[in-house]
């Protein structure tokens, strides 16, 4: 693919609002993580909240999409001048050419919860009559929010791919371009807590008890987060500048909640996602990381295969917690900041190494030059996405 | 200007079982009849996962293994779009129910089958594919929006591309807020470049259309208004003719597309 320009981006999660309080949560190891007590879920564990989502107001014209993640989406769109640059991107190229790719995996799923809750409650025989379906729980209803709240007519779709949903919307906002569907693309992503992930997960067995600790001889399993990004791609990026360089994507073709144990899916994406771009030279990588035995024994598996034992990487997730469908964005987000800061985070909550893991996990953030991040992300279905995020040629 | 080659078709709706036994219909050279469609087990899942599967996976798997019979078969090195505005919604019912009272129990099977990409997954599993697979829902345009990723997915691999698209009807109480009338599917195989058999039509794509084009016959545009997935019927009329014409799918955002067709 073609390098596409970073022209803009903003990211919110249990670390803060905006690009600004991420950075200061990676430098200080301030976790964003604490103590399950979403609602009332009886779940000992750990999660990712975004504080404040309770007083986030919808502009009025779009009220009738009030939900926990379109509110989510509304206060992280709210950054970083995000809103500023689309309105110049849009002035420049006109509203139906710039196209809108948001991932998410259960949009806005906590209203319908909430609707069952009220029918079983009053023993009704319906759903309440407040609740949207459309506006909420579908799953385009996020892409449709973020559209008309930034103002565009161009393509858009939700990209629903379970945990890699916002590392695909790179790739999908890239071909689109490349198609000629549009000049440049709104990408991004936001999943929200509920307790359809909150008690799915569990009954997986795939949530710690503990706090998420990736890469850990210990670890049990992750801490789902909430979060909200986005970015604005746009084609011939200034030399030197933050530009996308290459996404790959594959199947694992083996289980649907489960990895491949040999990563082979996960070294096809990564592979695929150098392959646009053969001369970068990966400095980092993101991990998916989610800090259950099987994801972080086979992306390991896949890492060390492709780059040897040398190359540093971590996951962010012990910061966020797992975002889910966001999961991609967010990740993107902190490789840029990588990028920009030079520096790498470490693998935070990680105590004792899982000695059978062969990779150079962070166990301390670094300071130094990065030419390029990779930022991986693998979601149920056994679907994989990587993403190469580096400075323009 | 975009365009792609169609190598094959497949459809799975009442009354539209399958897209050879479809044709006269289609073409409008037979009347239209509502059937209900008999249970299906796909035919390419292996025990395991055809157990799990949902009744939403197989729509998707039957209107999947119709186009792939007409390709003649190979589907491992195809990459795929697969488009529902709705993903599953009984399974949706099942959790958003149980979660709704105490203790608070929902069936593993029941999470993993309620990824917006659960049919994607398994059809990677059920035809062994490492490619590419993306899953993606615009509401009532996901017909349209699946088409554009997989023309541009297509260009960008230059191999062929898998389209499903495909919905289930909700329980209640979810119907009465997503009234969808009945369950079908629709599937493309498309390709950049024609290859060595004869494709069905080569289509090219403009987005600066308006309005929509709705189907010949009466009965067809009925089924057309009420599913997602049928709003393909248009096209699917205009390939089954074998005539060049175009017509117009309602796109996403404030756009319409405009699909020419030469057989």
């Amino acid at each position: 693919m073609k390098p596409l320009a970073i022209s803009s981006y903003t990211v919110t999660s249990a670390m803060g609002r905006g690009r600004a309080a991420h950075v200061e949560g990676l430098r200080s190891e301030r976790t964003g993580l604490a103590a399950q007590n979403f609602e009332d879920a009886q779940l000992p564990c750990w999660i990712g909240a975004v504080a404040g989502l309770e007083s986030i107001t919808l502009p009025r014209p779009l009220a009738s999409f009030d939900c926990r993640n379109n509110r989510l989406a509304e206060l992280a769109l709210a950054h970083d001048g995000f809103l500023d640059a689309v309105g110049a991107a849009r002035a420049r190229l006109g509203a139906r050419r710039i196209g809108v790719f948001i991932g998410t995996s259960t949009s806005g799923v906590r209203q319908t919860e909430l609707a069952y809750r009220e029918r079983a409650t009053l023993s009704l025989d319906r759903l309440p009559d407040w609740f949207d379906y459309r506006t909420t729980q579908n799953t385009f209803s996020i892409a449709e929010y973020a559209r008309l709240r930034l103002g565009l007519e161009g393509m858009t779709v939700a990209i629903s791919a379970a945990c890699a949903s916002s590392a695909k919307v790179f790739a999908s906002a890239a071909r689109a371009i490349e198609a000629g569907f549009c000049d440049a693309a709104v990408v991004g992503g936001v999943d929200s807590l509920c307790l359809t992930t909150l008690y799915g997960f569990n009954a997986l067995q795939l949530v710690s008890p503990d706090i998420c600790r990736p890469a850990d001889a210990e670890r049990k399993g992750l801490s789902i987060g909430e979060a909200g990004g986005f970015a604005l791609l746009t084609p011939r990026p200034e030399p030197g500048s933050a530009a996308c360089l290459g996404c790959g994507e594959s199947s694992d073709a083996h289980h649907m909640s489960q990895p491949r144990p040999d990563g082979a899916g996960a070294v096809d994406a990564m592979r695929a996602a150098l392959g646009a771009h053969p001369t970068a030279r990966v400095s980092y990588i993101n991990l998916h990381g989610t800090a259950t035995p099987a994801n972080d024994a086979a992306e390991d598996t896949a890492v060390t295969a492709l780059f040897g034992t040398e190359l540093p990487c971590s996951s962010t997730k012990g910061w966020t917690g797992h975002t889910l469908g966001a999961a991609g964005i967010v990740e993107a987000a902190f490789s840029l900041l990588a990028l920009e800061q030079g520096f790498m985070p470490r693998s935070l909550n990680t105590r004792v190494p899982d000695p059978a893991l062969r990779a150079a996990v962070l166990l301390e953030s670094r300071a130094q030059r990065i030419d390029c991040v990779l930022s991986n992300s693998f979601g149920f279905g056994g679907t994989n996405c990587s993403v190469l995020l580096g400075r323009a040629p | 200007m975009t365009d792609c080659f169609v190598k094959a078709v497949g459809i799975a709706a009442p009354g539209l079982g399958g897209w050879t036994a479809s044709l006269p219909v289609l073409s409008g050279a037979a009347a239209y009849a509502y059937q209900a469609e008999t249970p299906y087990a796909p035919a390419l899942l292996p025990p395991n996962e055809r157990r799990r599967a949902t009744a939403t996976v197989r729509q998707a798997f039957r209107a999947a293994e119709d186009a792939l019979a007409a390709a003649g078969g190979e589907a491992r090195e195809l990459a795929s779009v697969f488009a529902s505005s709705d993903a599953d919604m009984a399974v949706l019912h099942r959790i958003c129910a149980a979660l709704a009272q105490l203790p608070r129990v929902i069936s593993p099977t029941d999470f993993h089958n309620s990824v917006h990409n659960a049919a994607s997954g398994y059809w990677s599993i059920a035809v062994q594919s490492m490619a590419p697979t993306t899953t993606l829902s615009a509401y009532d345009a996901s017909f349209t929006a699946g088409l554009l990723e997989a023309v541009a997915l297509a260009r960008e691999r230059s191999g062929d591309v898998l389209l499903v698209a495909y919905d289930s009807g909700a329980p209640p109480p979810l119907a009465a807020k997503r009234p969808l009338a009945l369950s079908a599917g629709v599937a493309l195989i498309i390709g950049r470049y024609a290859g060595s058999a004869q494709p069905l039509a080569r289509l090219t794509f403009d987005l600066a259309g308006d309005g929509e084009t709705p189907c010949v016959h009466p009965e067809l545009e009925r089924l057309r208004v009420g599913h997602p997935a049928l709003r393909a019927l248009p096209l699917l009329e205009l390939l089954a003719a074998r005539r060049a014409g175009s017509v117009t799918l309602r796109g996403t955002g404030t756009l319409s597309v405009e699909i020419r067709c030469e057989p």
